[in-house]
């Protein structure tokens, strides 16, 4: 056990134990190693005096720089603040018109809508703003409640058949199955193709239109370009938000579905919100 | 052989998991007794049809007390290999339906829980497995005595294997307790605690029984490794069931004390299970492979202590920037500075052990996937400490930086020193005169390295653009990108990282087939790789 070999190709002692052949070489530490050691346990030593570190029985030291992560926060939630508080002030103060008029104040509200608009908005209507099935496309002129700025600030603001909203704008069309026989519903949905496309059976449009001034144009209107103070859309355009086709048509007049957007006032606040409808204002649709 | 009592416990196990799924407090527990059923009962007809009905005093075949008990080894070799091909598989999937959400087939296979199932296969099952059977043949042989408790290896073996299948069917039935790498639920927690004192006391017995007057340091780091997990696992799974024959229960701990426990036993789940455990295997294999002294005994017993000292107090760092009180984190992060160096003793010890034996990286692969083990364990635990410096981490945090980060370390380091063992272990085990193909080692190598490098490298490039992106603000204070539009840009490397995970699992691949081959006793007729066929020798 004992017996000091040297190890024949370093010529360095070993601590002369075997196990199942391995040897140990007596080598010292490495200098570099012990001295690095040394220094990040000096580091860290002057760290933990400059830092909150130490527990103590109640509390901790809390390090001679006075750092706290929430002190960081709070500072730079406050410099941030500060930096856009003008500006959000006037922006507060003005109406969703008065923003677009100045250029300045524009600019601010362009980039804030922006911003809120990706992380708000995207998730229904993309981040192109183009829409999807059952979100409408806000880059276009077809507007369900109206496409002025103030038209758009009053939807983000109050939503669309928000309940927790008591100005959420409400549109609610019948449900024509407990109204009218199914081959009127089919006539109906014949005729309304007919507006901008070819119905499969033309001879079901004559007596389609009838039904259609008899029980939709109170909403849809005579022309059938929609009421934009009910919601009721358009249905003389081509720009179909649900259903596509003569089947799914008759299908949303027997039973109709009616989306949901959210209040975003509360969620936002009305700073941001007024931010949101200049940006939607300038998509493309704007009125 | 006959065991009586052990197929008994098997079949009483059968009934009372029978009953379980009869008296289940939730359908959940119910499907999850049901499936111990089915493997309990499965292995009671296993065992019964093993009986052997030879009459009562007819001389049976009896081992000789005196031999290393490897039968069990064997067992854990194969299972390693097994489990590591199928952690990296789920991994490649997981790997792609990050990339290609459809992917996501509910409800089983959500990655929400193939997640867990990679994680848990590779470091459990794949790592778990390697750490059992090589800390076995390595403790035998360097206290040159028998495992201690004869069949209680046995047990820590098979029912290691029964956590296994526990907790990957579990995390599928949607089983949780939502803590990661300790998901499994109370009952599984319970049935691991039982199996991990086994362990211990087969580990420490055999110590005890040693018939060499010094503990070799290999088993130093193994036996930290065990202890440590075993108080880990328990304080961090303290817990109360709702009922006794149903699946939920309620942590001891609740908010940001939770949050502290579930890091410290987080962090040091890799600083025990990952570093101190293969650090053993380390310890004994690359003296063995290469035939050299190690280093240094005295950086060994320094870097020890040091380690296992330094390395507890280390998780608060996975919380910076949270509601953990700032000197916690203060703490977290200079402890793990501290670490730095204390990790990298490892390192220096492994390589240099090399010195005097440097061509051996030449001309044997074995050696090449030990060598390149240590250099990713000695670049992942720079990495590391780096990155728990608050500054990196406030950009590092929550990104894919430290998926690449935890990636280095578990493919390169824990992967490549596993795969190094494995061929060490398997002729030795099997009595073969060499492996099947040391050129198959080979390609192994390139596979497995080309693949790590890969993987970490996009990872890198994803997570501080990703990081970037996340605190992008535009002149007038606001953020430029929205959460959608980062994780959308990170496509292009989540393809990426599924290819460098795609050679890993190929190199995996023709490990099993080059250990199969071994096993059945196949020698490839191949030119050793790194040695110049003859006639071409330069002149001297």
């Amino acid at each position: 056990m004992a017996d000091k070999h040297i190890d024949e190709i370093s010529g360095v002692e070993t601590t002369g134990h075997e196990w199942d052949g391995i040897r140990e070489l007596n080598n010292p530490m490495p200098r570099w190693w012990v001295w690095t050691f040394y220094a990040t346990i000096v580091w860290a030593l002057g760290y933990t005096v400059l830092y909150p570190a130490w527990p103590l029985v109640n509390d901790a030291t809390s390090g001679v720089l006075g750092y706290s992560s929430r002190g960081v926060l709070l500072d730079e939630m406050a410099t941030a603040k500060a930096a856009q508080g003008a500006i959000l002030e006037r922006i507060a103060a003005a109406t969703p018109e008065e923003i677009i008029a100045n250029p300045e104040l524009n600019q601010f509200a362009m980039a804030g809508g922006a911003a809120a608009f990706r992380v708000n908005c995207t998730p229904c209507h993309g981040t192109g703003a183009a829409g999807g099935e059952g979100y409408p496309n806000l880059n276009d002129d077809d507007w369900l409640w109206g496409g002025s700025v103030d038209a758009i600030y009053q939807t983000v603001a109050h939503g669309i058949r928000d309940a927790v909203d008591p100005d959420t704008r409400i549109g609610e069309m019948t449900a024509f199955a407990d109204v009218l026989q199914p081959d009127e519903i089919r006539q109906a949905a014949a005729y309304v193709v007919s507006l901008t496309g070819k119905p499969r059976d033309p001879s079901m449009v004559e007596p389609g239109k009838q039904i259609f001034m008899d029980n939709c144009a109170s909403c849809h209107g005579e022309n059938a370009e929609g009421n934009r103070d009910l919601g009721a859309p358009n249905l003389a355009d081509a720009i179909w938000l649900k259903v596509h086709g003569e089947d799914q048509i008759a299908g949303q007049i027997r039973a109709p579905k009616h989306g949901v957007m959210p209040a975003w006032t509360t969620r936002l606040g009305d700073v941001t919100v007024k931010q949101l409808a200049v940006y939607v204002h300038s998509l493309g649709g704007g009125e | 052989m006959n065991y009586p009592l052990e197929t008994a416990a098997l079949v009483i196990g059968t009934f009372l998991a029978l009953l379980g799924a009869a008296y289940a407090h939730d359908s959940l527990f119910a499907a999850h007794m049901w499936v111990l059923f089915l493997t309990l009962g499965i292995s009671s007809i296993v065992m019964l049809r093993r009986v052997s009905f030879a009459p009562a005093g007819a001389p049976r075949a009896v081992p000789a007390k005196s031999e290393y008990f490897d039968e069990v080894i064997k067992y854990g070799t194969i299972a390693t290999v097994f489990w590591g091909v199928v952690g990296f598989l789920v991994g490649v999937v997981v790997a792609l339906q990050l990339a290609f959400p459809d992917l996501n087939i509910e409800p089983w296979l959500n990655f929400g829980r193939t997640r867990p199932l990679h994680t848990s296969a590779v470091i459990f099952a794949f790592g778990g497995n390697a750490l059992i059977a090589t800390s076995f043949y390595v403790v035998q042989r360097t206290c040159r005595a028998r495992l201690f408790g004869g069949n209680l290896g046995w047990f820590v073996f098979w029912g290691y294997q029964l956590f296994i299948v526990m907790a990957a069917t579990g995390y599928l039935l949607g089983i949780t307790q939502g803590k990661e790498y300790a998901e499994p639920e109370w009952y599984v927690d319970i049935w691991l605690t039982i199996v991990w004192v086994a362990y211990l006391v087969v580990f420490l017995g055999t110590i005890f029984m040693r018939k060499e007057p010094h503990i070799y340091v290999a088993n130093w780091f193994y036996l930290a490794f065990i202890v440590t997990i075993a108080m880990l696992h328990i304080v961090n799974n303290l817990a109360m069931p709702i009922s006794f024959l149903g699946i939920k229960s309620y942590s001891a701990f609740s908010g940001v004390q939770d949050a502290l426990t579930q890091w410290w036993y987080g962090h040091n789940a890799v600083g025990f299970f990952l570093t101190a455990g293969f650090l053993g295997m380390m310890y004994y294999f690359i003296p063995k492979q290469v035939n050299r002294p190690v280093y240094s005994y005295r950086l060994s017993i320094i870097h020890f202590w040091a380690l296992i000292f330094m390395y507890i107090w280390a998780g608060p760092h996975h919380l910076h920037y949270t509601a953990l009180p700032d000197w916690a984190q203060t703490l977290g992060m200079v402890f793990s500075i501290m670490l730095w160096m204390p990790s990298w003793g490892g390192m220096i010890n492994g390589l240099m052990t090399l010195s005097g034996a440097w061509d051996r990286i030449r001309t044997d692969p074995i050696v090449r996937m030990m060598v390149m083990a240590v250099a990713f364990y000695g670049m992942a635990t720079f990495e590391g400490p780096m990155m728990s410096v608050k500054a990196v981490n406030s950009l590092s945090h929550y990104t894919d930086w430290t998926i690449g980060h935890v990636h280095s370390g578990a493919l390169g380091w824990n992967g490549m020193i596993t795969f190094g063992a494995v061929y060490f272990l398997v002729p030795k085990l099997w009595n073969r005169k060499r492996l099947y193909s040391l050129q198959l080692v080979n390609w192994h190598f390139w596979l497995a390295t080309l693949g790590i490098v890969l993987y970490a490298a996009v990872m890198w490039v994803a997570g501080i653009q990703q990081g970037l992106m996340w605190r992008e603000y535009d002149d007038q204070g606001f953020l430029v990108y929205s959460f959608a539009e980062t994780v959308a840009a990170m496509f292009p490397y989540y393809l990426l990282r599924a290819l460098g995970g795609l050679m890993f699992l190929a190199g995996a691949l023709l490990m099993a087939f080059n250990v199969t081959m071994t096993i059945l006793g196949h020698e490839r007729q191949e030119r050793t790789p790194g040695v110049a066929p003859a006639g071409l020798q330069p002149a001297e």
